[in-house]
């Protein structure tokens, strides 16, 4: 064991172990929230704006109340106000979900950008992993196996979440919602209000996942701090087919793949080191084109969705 | 296209020409100037609430873009590429497709264009051949990279918007590879960079201004744009597309072909985009080339309704808003993100006021009064 720990293989595997841990929890929390908003039957793309308002604003309150948690909730709060944006911009006649949504991404990053400005120098407090991985004593192992705590609240929401679509009289309701607008009504359900809340709600566990961008890995608050993961996020609801216990795998794998470029330095392997990086993206649209049109996303796909017609 | 002509009745397009046209333009017009309003009262109760003037705010974004000469050359400068990622998100919005990846093509024509500059320069290649060449390439590498889109779209049922913002990504992510690899220039110690063209290479500036070639062109590809689009029967079969691609596919048009050929005209745009922010601006590619340049282009878009004449003023609006930033910045002490939040506002309100259309009734005409 102990002359295994010492390759690089080894090396490799366990920064990208702890790599996909890391960089899946956002991806968790942004893919379960999408996955609550498209149950209902609408589309969030902006959640890449409510994930860098989140981190900045988790940030900034972190630095100022001293409290990680308390930054996770105001976190939450900045993107509920986003959420509830897009719901309500969403609801009014003739208006097209998938431009709002960009336009609500523009005005998310915007916003962080400007608010964020004061908050790239000074470090706030972060929030604190669990060491689960002091008992192998292998130092690398147990670094990758210190887990920030978001991590279980994510698997736990999806559990619940999973509970709640199939078990809960609201769970129907907003199944039903996102399958026939016209079943909804006739169970005598404002299918507007339902999805108001459900995009609301999806935008605050968006922004509970920008949180952890800045207060968790990278562990910081600057302007690059996400490419793309909010908009990643919406493809892996598509591809883990609208259900939060899949969201979690592939989450998962997303992580994995955005864990290369780091774990390829960690065994000083410094070539291509932009090209392991895009490794995520290229992943995502294969899998998008693989998935797009099989059998199975056609059934799983909730019928109101416009990004799937 | 000559079996597409075929299947197209003659008087489909005078029949919708016969009813008076001024009523729905003067909605457009009233509807995006309300947007407008609404958008600078929300933008200075923003001002106001972080103390800040609003007057002072608007008073020197007029003088940062329009208020002299120098400074308008500056708004007309910014407003070149605006102009081409305008028209990169305005052309296959009239077939339906939402691509929000004119940046990433912007990058891959520039980066292509200082790519194949190298040999050429280096040896000595007239510069009105090597800008040619440099051109065709920018163009066919973000035509071909946004046809990509279209064609997943087309063959695979991928969502072009996601699509084509993953594709951005992966583009300046090849940009970097090369410029902080293979082809770095050794002369570029802080800012990784190619090899420069050369001042001799470089285009130069419209005589009598400090405004590069790319706003002409820009123009001018704005006009053959709309003429493509709304006079030819190309366009018209793109937008029966985008309108009911059902019935476009009942009446037998090669949609397949005109999506992936929408997503490349698009492509093609910002790639020269791309091509005149190396060949007039910075002289090589490198990091500067990501400068937003192909999302402001989709506001642009939606500003001007997805019409390719309609891009040019709406660019120059923004640019004058890019323009302007430093000023605001130096004399309000306000971040340059200001404007991304003055921009992201009136985004959301302009797409908000889409609710308004067919509304009023003094803008229908008088044969469709229902």
């Amino acid at each position: 064991m102990d002359a295994f720990a010492d390759t690089a293989l080894f090396t490799l595997l366990v920064a990208m172990l702890g790599g996909a841990i890391r960089v899946s929890t956002p991806f968790m929390f942004v893919a379960l929230g999408e996955c609550l908003t498209e149950k209902s039957g609408r589309i969030n793309l902006g959640l890449e704006g409510n994930l860098v308002l989140g981190a900045m604003i988790a940030y900034a309150i972190s630095f100022h109340t001293g409290s990680p948690w308390t930054g996770v909730l105001a976190a939450g709060l900045s993107g509920l106000f986003l959420g509830a944006i897009h719901g309500y911009v969403c609801k009014l006649p003739r208006v097209n979900d998938i431009a709002v949504g960009i336009a609500m991404m523009a005005f998310g990053t915007g916003l962080a950008f400007y608010l964020g400005k004061p908050y790239i120098q000074p470090s706030a407090p972060r929030l604190e992993a669990i060491p689960l991985g002091e008992w192998t004593g292998i130092p690398s192992l147990a670094q990758a196996l210190a887990i920030n705590p978001l991590f279980f609240v994510g698997i736990a929401l999806a559990v619940g979440m999973s509970w709640f679509f199939r078990n809960t009289r609201m769970g129907l309701v907003v199944r039903t919602t996102g399958d026939s607008a016209p079943a909804a009504k006739a169970m005598g359900v404002s299918v507007d209000l339902v999805r108001f809340l459900a995009t609301a709600a999806g935008g605050f566990l968006a922004g509970v996942g920008g949180s952890f961008l800045s207060l968790s890995y990278p562990g910081s608050w600057n302007e690059g701090l996400s490419s793309g993961q909010g908009l990643m996020a919406v493809a892996l609801v598509i591809f883990a087919r609208w259900d939060p216990i899949r969201c979690v795998w592939a989450a998962l794998l997303f992580g994995a793949a955005g864990a290369i470029g780091p774990a390829m330095q960690a065994i000083g392997v410094t070539q291509g080191f932009y090209f392991f990086n895009a490794a995520p993206y290229i992943l995502t649209l294969l899998i998008m084109a693989s998935s797009a049109r099989s059998r199975f996303s056609g059934r799983d796909a909730p019928g109101e969705l416009s990004i799937v017609k | 296209m000559a079996e597409t002509a075929a299947a197209i009745p003659k008087s489909a397009p005078r029949a919708r020409a016969a009813g008076p046209r001024l009523g729905p333009a003067a909605e457009v017009v009233c509807i995006v100037a309300l947007a407008l309003i609404a958008s600078a009262i929300l933008f200075s109760l923003f001002l106001l609430v972080i103390g800040a003037s609003p007057i002072t705010f608007f008073q020197l974004v007029w003088l940062g873009g329009f208020g002299t000469a120098f400074s308008f050359q500056n708004t007309l400068q910014r407003a070149a590429p605006l102009i081409l990622t305008g028209l990169a998100f305005a052309i296959p919005a009239r077939i339906g497709l939402t691509m929000i990846g004119a940046e990433g093509a912007l990058v891959i024509g520039g980066f292509a264009s200082a790519a194949i500059a190298i040999p050429l320069v280096t040896s000595g290649a007239p510069p009105v051949l090597t800008l040619a060449i440099m051109a065709s390439a920018a163009m066919i590498a973000g035509g071909l990279w946004t046809a990509l889109a279209g064609w997943l779209r087309h063959a695979r049922g991928v969502n072009e918007t996601i699509s084509s913002l993953l594709l951005t990504y992966i583009a300046i992510a090849i940009m970097f590879f090369f410029v902080e690899g293979a082809l770095r220039d050794p002369g570029s110690a802080n800012r990784p960079s190619t090899l420069p063209i050369g001042r001799e290479t470089m285009i130069g500036d419209i005589p009598g201004t400090s405004v590069h070639w790319g706003l002409l062109v820009g123009i001018a590809l704005a006009g053959a744009l709309w003429v493509l689009m709304s006079r030819t029967t190309f366009g018209f079969a793109a937008r029966l597309t985008g309108g009911n691609p059902r019935a476009a596919l009942a009446q037998g048009l090669p949609v397949g072909t005109l999506i992936v050929a929408c997503a490349a005209i698009a492509g093609a745009c910002a790639g020269l985009a791309g091509f005149f922010e190396v060949a007039a601006v910075h002289g090589q590619a490198n990091a500067a080339l990501v400068a937003g340049y192909g999302f402001t282009g989709i506001l642009v878009a939606f500003l001007a309704r997805q019409n390719p004449l309609a891009v040019v003023p709406v660019a120059i609006l923004f640019g004058a808003l890019a323009a302007a930033g430093g000023l605001v910045q130096r004399r309000m002490d306000l971040p340059d993100a200001s404007v991304l939040v003055l921009q992201g506002i009136i985004f959301v309100v302009l797409l908000a006021s889409e609710t308004l259309y067919g509304r009023a009734k003094i803008f229908r005409p008088a044969e469709e009064g229902r």
